[in-house]
């Protein structure tokens, strides 16, 4: 392993800001992974460090193919982080909003052109990201319809999902968009978290890497062979939606099944504490995703569900 | 009359509520022309607050002028206004990127669909920015490249001092302006001012623009009144100086003026060391109408944009 910095900008009054990069292996741009890019990643983060730990370790024990080159960049955006800032400090831009960037633009378009550069040559791509609204998934993996997106490929991470997005136009700013413009097969992985960590979905998702890693015989790693992952599409999900704002009590996580009728969650009256709305399963299915903020707004969405798959 | 575009219950004893004021003449004719007037997307932005008022103003006292329908947006963004925060406070998104919005999709979007179905088949729509908290701009109508040929003559009306046309960070997609505009209604943006700010002078020069546009499609009864010519210009026309160095910018030129090859625009100085970091300089003759306010800045932060003037 050799430590490596990918791009490094002077600050006024902070040290410099510099992204580094763990080089793992001699030979073909193999496999490249990338952690946070918004400040609340935490998560994301911890699952990176967990990564070039077992990567160290592999390494030592010579199970890094010959011939394969890995790059894990741990942080890309550690400023934000240190000052539990989402976006970029000075300006409240959105690295990830900013690919492809260029090297005469912003800052963060600047930073975005950097990473870019350092990653578009590398045959797979894994990031790990988080979604625009807070909640909790379902471990899964995430592809843009670019054309160039192979959900076969996501399969062999063998995590329950694999989840393809139709871009919108916001979305081809995003680094994975970009990076499967490059032809990089670029894949985004979702756990359960951002803000904390939890280390039950952090472990998961270290081995779904270091499996997809095994697969594609980059690395030498003994795991179970995970899930049969199922495809989905984003538009098939199906959204359950607040009547009433106040108070959110949850009864499902994410990862759950239910069936038509039950009591997934309850709003209470933020002033006087009694029952406002009994939020029901519209339909037999597993929770997707759960909004995880303690207060709701009229008509948000609670939860995005997948129909069960009847056999 | 002030109406509600619409209201969502917010967690605690409030709704958000985006209200609009409908003005027109006490009889209106078959078919009466509409004009928009928005404002306040971005909660950091509050030029547009002095236009509305100046506007509505006028137009009260001297509504036998009037010969049409005229709605005032004042705030499309009224959390992030009161919290003094330029996105949607506590999503942190940026309501310009989430429109046409979606009737089915989380709260930002069905409010940035209701928007834009309340405006939809007017027949002009100004939205009136005012920069960021970073740079102060002149007043400015920027166009996208797809509709440039068409407002063109409209923006010329607005009585500004430069168009930009091909402008591609206020115009890409997912902004209302793009937004209305595919949808058949013109959209005129404009960039002035500087964010957290009123400036009267800009806010009036827009308002008499505004009357100058309306004149024209015939909402407004009124002899016509002459304007500033516009500088028009396409991006390729415009030097922009960004900082390739960070620290503090001290600029030594005033927004809004004319310069020439090889006049300094301003230093980047390190208060640490009490040295000057760099210096700037024009590298075209021209009109400063950007310039940075907010001294700290990276490599990459804007410092200037001129646009080459050849009239001089
Ligand atoms: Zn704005």
């Amino acid at each position: 392993m050799y430590l490596d910095s990918i791009c490094s900008y002077h600050s006024p009054y902070r040290e410099d800001f510099t992204i580094n990069g763990y080089r793992f292996g001699k030979g073909d741009k193999a496999a490249c992974i990338l952690g946070p890019i918004r400040g609340n990643e935490i998560q994301q983060l911890y699952i990176c460090s967990q990564l070039v730990k077992k990567l160290k370790e592999l390494e030592a024990k010579g199970c890094i193919s010959s011939g394969k080159e890995i790059l894990v960049i741990p942080c890309v955006n550690h400023f934000s982080i240190n000052t539990a800032s989402r976006f970029w400090a000075v300006d409240n831009t959105d690295i990830n909003r900013m690919f492809p960037g260029t090297d005469y633009g912003d800052t963060t378009s600047r930073i975005a052109r950097d990473v870019l550069d350092a990653i578009h040559e590398y045959t797979y791509g894994i990031q790990f990201a988080s979604f625009y609204m807070s909640g909790e998934f379902v471990p899964h993996v995430r592809m843009m319809e670019t054309g160039y997106q192979n959900t076969s490929l996501a399969n062999l991470f063998g995590l329950p999902y694999v989840m393809v997005r139709k871009p919108k136009p916001i979305d081809t700013k995003t680094l994975n968009y970009n990076w499967q413009n490059e032809e990089t097969a670029a894949f985004s992985v979702y756990t359960n978290k951002n803000d904390e960590i939890d280390p039950v979905s952090a472990k998961q998702a270290v081995s779904s890497v270091l499996r997809f890693l095994t697969r594609m015989g980059i690395v030498k790693y003994e795991s179970h062979s995970g899930y049969i992952s199922h495809i989905i599409n984003e538009e098939d999900l199906s959204n359950v939606y607040t009547k009433t704002a106040g108070i959110f009590h949850n009864y499902v996580n994410a990862g759950a099944e239910v069936k038509y009728g039950d009591l997934m969650a309850e709003i209470t009256d933020p002033y006087e504490g009694n029952i406002v709305e009994k939020i029901i399963a519209p339909t037999d299915g597993i929770v997707f995703f759960k909004q995880a903020e303690p207060l709701v707004n009229e008509s948000d969405i609670v939860y995005r569900m997948i129909h069960r798959l009847h056999e | 009359m002030i109406e509600t575009v619409i209201s969502i219950g917010l967690p605690v004893r409030e709704k958000l509520v985006i209200k609009k004021n409908r003005l027109q003449p006490e009889k209106l004719q078959n078919r009466p022309k509409r004009i928009a007037i928005v404002t306040g997307i971005h909660g950091d932005e509050l030029e547009g607050q002095f236009v509305c008022y100046e506007v509505t103003r006028r137009i009260r006292e001297n509504i036998d002028k009037l010969n049409g329908i005229v709605d005032i947006y004042p705030c499309l963004n009224p959390l992030g206004m009161d919290a003094v925060y330029r996105n949607v406070p506590k999503t942190e998104i940026d309501m310009n990127r989430m429109f046409p919005g979606n009737t089915e999709g989380p709260m930002i979007e069905k409010v940035a669909s209701a928007i834009v179905a309340d405006i939809a088949g007017s027949d002009m729509c100004v939205d009136l920015h005012s920069s960021d908290t970073f740079i102060r701009e002149v007043p400015q109508v920027r166009l996208s490249e797809v509709w440039a040929d068409h407002l063109l003559p409209y923006a010329k009306l607005m009585n500004v001092n430069m168009i930009w046309k091909n402008a591609t960070k206020t115009v890409d997609e997912s902004t209302l302006g793009y937004s209305l505009n595919m949808l058949g209604t013109p959209t005129i943006v404009v960039e002035m001012g500087i964010g957290n700010h009123i400036d009267q002078s800009n806010g009036m020069q827009l308002a008499d623009g505004i009357f100058r546009l309306m004149n024209h499609l015939g909402i407004w009864k009124d002899e016509p009144q002459q304007g500033v010519e516009p500088l028009v210009s396409s991006d390729g026309e415009i030097e922009f100086i960004r900082a390739d160095e960070s620290g503090v910018f001290l600029p030594c030129i005033e927004y809004n003026c004319e310069v020439k090859t090889g006049d300094k625009i301003g230093d980047i100085i390190n208060p640490l060391s009490g040295e000057i970091i760099k210096s700037y300089y024009a590298s075209v003759c021209g009109l400063v109408f950007s310039l940075r306010e907010y001294p700290m800045v990276y490599a990459g932060s804007l410092l200037a944009r001129i646009i080459k003037n050849d009239r001089r």
